[in-house]
């Protein structure tokens, strides 16, 4: 319940999504799981989808940060990427990049 | 319409209650599972295995590493897509392409149930359903889907002029008579369709529908025309990159009707009546207005408009009853919200994320967030997409379109159709596997 306690308190004082997303353990694996209509659970690609399980972070970051940029092209990506903040970003890249190609459960 | 299981090796199996689950393996169809599964921590009942009712089931049991058991009951035996079922009517998919089978949902440990609910004894939580014995619930998730509001066509509210004219808008065996009945109309026939008031089921689906008629007429019986009754004034979804497709792909076959609502249909003379106009055909296909499914009026989860049910989007939980969640096409969408497959899906995880936070004590998501993505394809070669991302308004206590994000394809392309088919197959085994 510690967890929930300091939830509380963070809503209380009002803070940033930052310290919002300190006291939420799920940020990235949640966010994750929004990108999986996709591709895939757990980030795995069941075909023709980009993986992103297991990439690298900083690749990750870097590639949603060239969408939202428009420095990378793309059909969908531009959109969506525009609908995520850096600390959003960095979240579900961590995520992504925690996870096994193959998928466990 | 027999379950699979017994009723009295069921009985036995749950009699044990919610707080000393000790759930059999035999309905989990996973025998030689290597570990045995932990202590349940309580027990999620899930009504309807769609897009967001599989989704709900499959994460809970991800997300709780096990801890919690996940009863989902749906009638039917296999998962038909509609996302894709446009496609049957066209010709360059098959139902079997979009029939999917729910036993890999049984490797997670989700007990799938081929059963009914009838009534939801929410004072009990309780689910009483049509082949076994009531199930007492923790949390209960109700994913229906939509059902029909005939009352508004009277001449349609029996079954027999339904089963004359569809809607063939739940996928099976309707996808099916439907692209039977336009094999069998004469070339220069005319197919109608009649498109609800907003809000209904998959925004863009009538107008993706109505090129894929016209994709087989122009292959099989191009004298053909297709007439699109729309009771809205103007296109719903993806305005502009309709009327292109219909101008490029079909010129001279599709013709629009704004404003034209169906007040009922004359089955005998095949001809849909408006406020002010008749409208006769070859096929019929007649869209009635949509309300959330039966057993979410019947568990009193209606809010809005005698319709839809109102939720808690940052958890999904009903605004009616508590401990109840809702997802899918029953809710009332949020802003800017559609009704579609990956909204359905990602509503699956707001509400898996908070059923698991709120039954093993931890905080839920304080700003969850989800996206949409939803193709329409206009022909067997092309498709386009419209995007959207959601997040939790605080201060609002809602989700709202993010502003700046989102949006839609600049044009229809064959590289979008080969993402379309991608995207089906992730959110497939997103959904089921």
């Amino acid at each position: 319940m510690k967890a929930a306690t300091r939830f509380a308190a963070a809503i209380l004082v009002g803070v940033s999504f930052a310290a919002l997303a300190q006291t939420y353990p799920n940020m990235g694996r949640d966010l994750a799981a929004a990108c999986a209509i996709c591709h895939g659970t757990s980030g795995v690609n069941t075909g023709g989808m980009p993986n992103l399980a297991a990439q690298p972070k900083d690749y990750l970051v870097r590639q949603l940060q060239d969408f939202r940029d428009g420095k990378r092209p793309a059909t969908v990506m531009q959109q969506i990427s525009k609908g995520l903040t850096d600390e959003q970003i960095d979240a579900v890249a961590a995520y992504f990049s925690a996870q096994t190609v193959r998928e466990t459960r | 319409m027999k379950p699979t299981y017994t009723r009295r090796a069921f009985l036995k199996g749950v009699a044990a209650g919610v707080a000393t689950a000790t759930t059999p393996t035999f309905l989990s169809g996973c025998a030689g599972e290597p570990t045995p599964p932990p202590k349940p921590i309580g027990r999620v009942i899930v009504i309807g295995a769609g897009y967001g009712g599989a989704t709900c089931a499959k994460y809970i049991r991800m997300w709780s590493e096990r801890k919690i058991e996940v009863f989902l009951i749906e009638r039917n035996v296999q998962f038909v897509s509609c996302p894709l079922s446009n496609l049957v009517l066209g010709g360059s998919r098959k139902i079997e392409d979009l029939t999917i089978g729910y036993d890999k949902l049984r490797e997670y440990g989700v007990q799938v149930l081929r059963d009914e609910a009838t009534e939801v004894l929410v004072e009990k939580r309780r689910v009483r359903l049509k082949h076994i014995e009531d199930l007492p619930y923790d949390r209960l998730v109700v994913a229906p889907g939509v059902d029909f509001i005939y009352g508004e066509i009277p001449t349609l509210n029996n079954p027999a002029a339904q089963s004359l004219i569809l809607h063939a808008w739940k996928a099976g065996p309707e996808t099916v008579a439907l692209r039977k009945q336009l094999e069998a109309m004469h070339d220069g026939g005319t197919y109608i369709i009649a498109i609800p008031r907003a809000p209904f089921r998959c925004p863009p689906g009538p107008y993706e529908r109505a090129c894929q008629v016209a994709h087989y007429f122009k292959q099989a019986k191009p004298a053909s025309k297709v007439l699109v009754l729309d009771a809205n004034e103007d296109l719903v979804s993806k305005k502009g990159l309709f009327l292109a497709a219909w101008n490029d792909l079909y010129k001279g076959m599709i013709e629009y009707r704004p404003n034209q609502e169906a007040k009922d249909v004359d089955v005998k003379g095949m001809t849909v009546k408006t406020e002010f106009d008749s409208f006769k055909g070859d096929v019929l296909n007649v869209l009635p207005p949509m309300r959330a499914g039966d057993i979410a009026a019947q568990a009193k989860l209606i809010t809005a408009n005698n319709r839809w049910c109102g939720v808690n989007w940052q958890t999904m939980e009903s605004v009616a009853v508590a401990s109840v969640y809702v997802l899918g096409d029953a809710t009332l969408s949020a802003a800017a919200m559609p009704k579609s497959a990956s909204m359905a899906n990602n509503h699956a995880k707001i509400a898996a994320s908070a059923i698991v936070a709120t039954m093993t004590g931890q905080p839920v998501n304080p700003l969850p967030t989800i996206n949409n993505a939803c193709y329409s394809y206009v022909s067997d070669r092309e498709a386009m997409h419209i995007a959207s991302v959601h997040h939790w308004v605080p201060e609002k206590k809602t989700l709202e379109p993010v502003a700046g994000a989102g949006g839609v394809s600049p044009q229809r392309s064959e590289l979008e159709k080969r993402y379309a088919d991608a995207w089906a197959r992730n959110i497939w085994a997103d959904t089921l596997s």
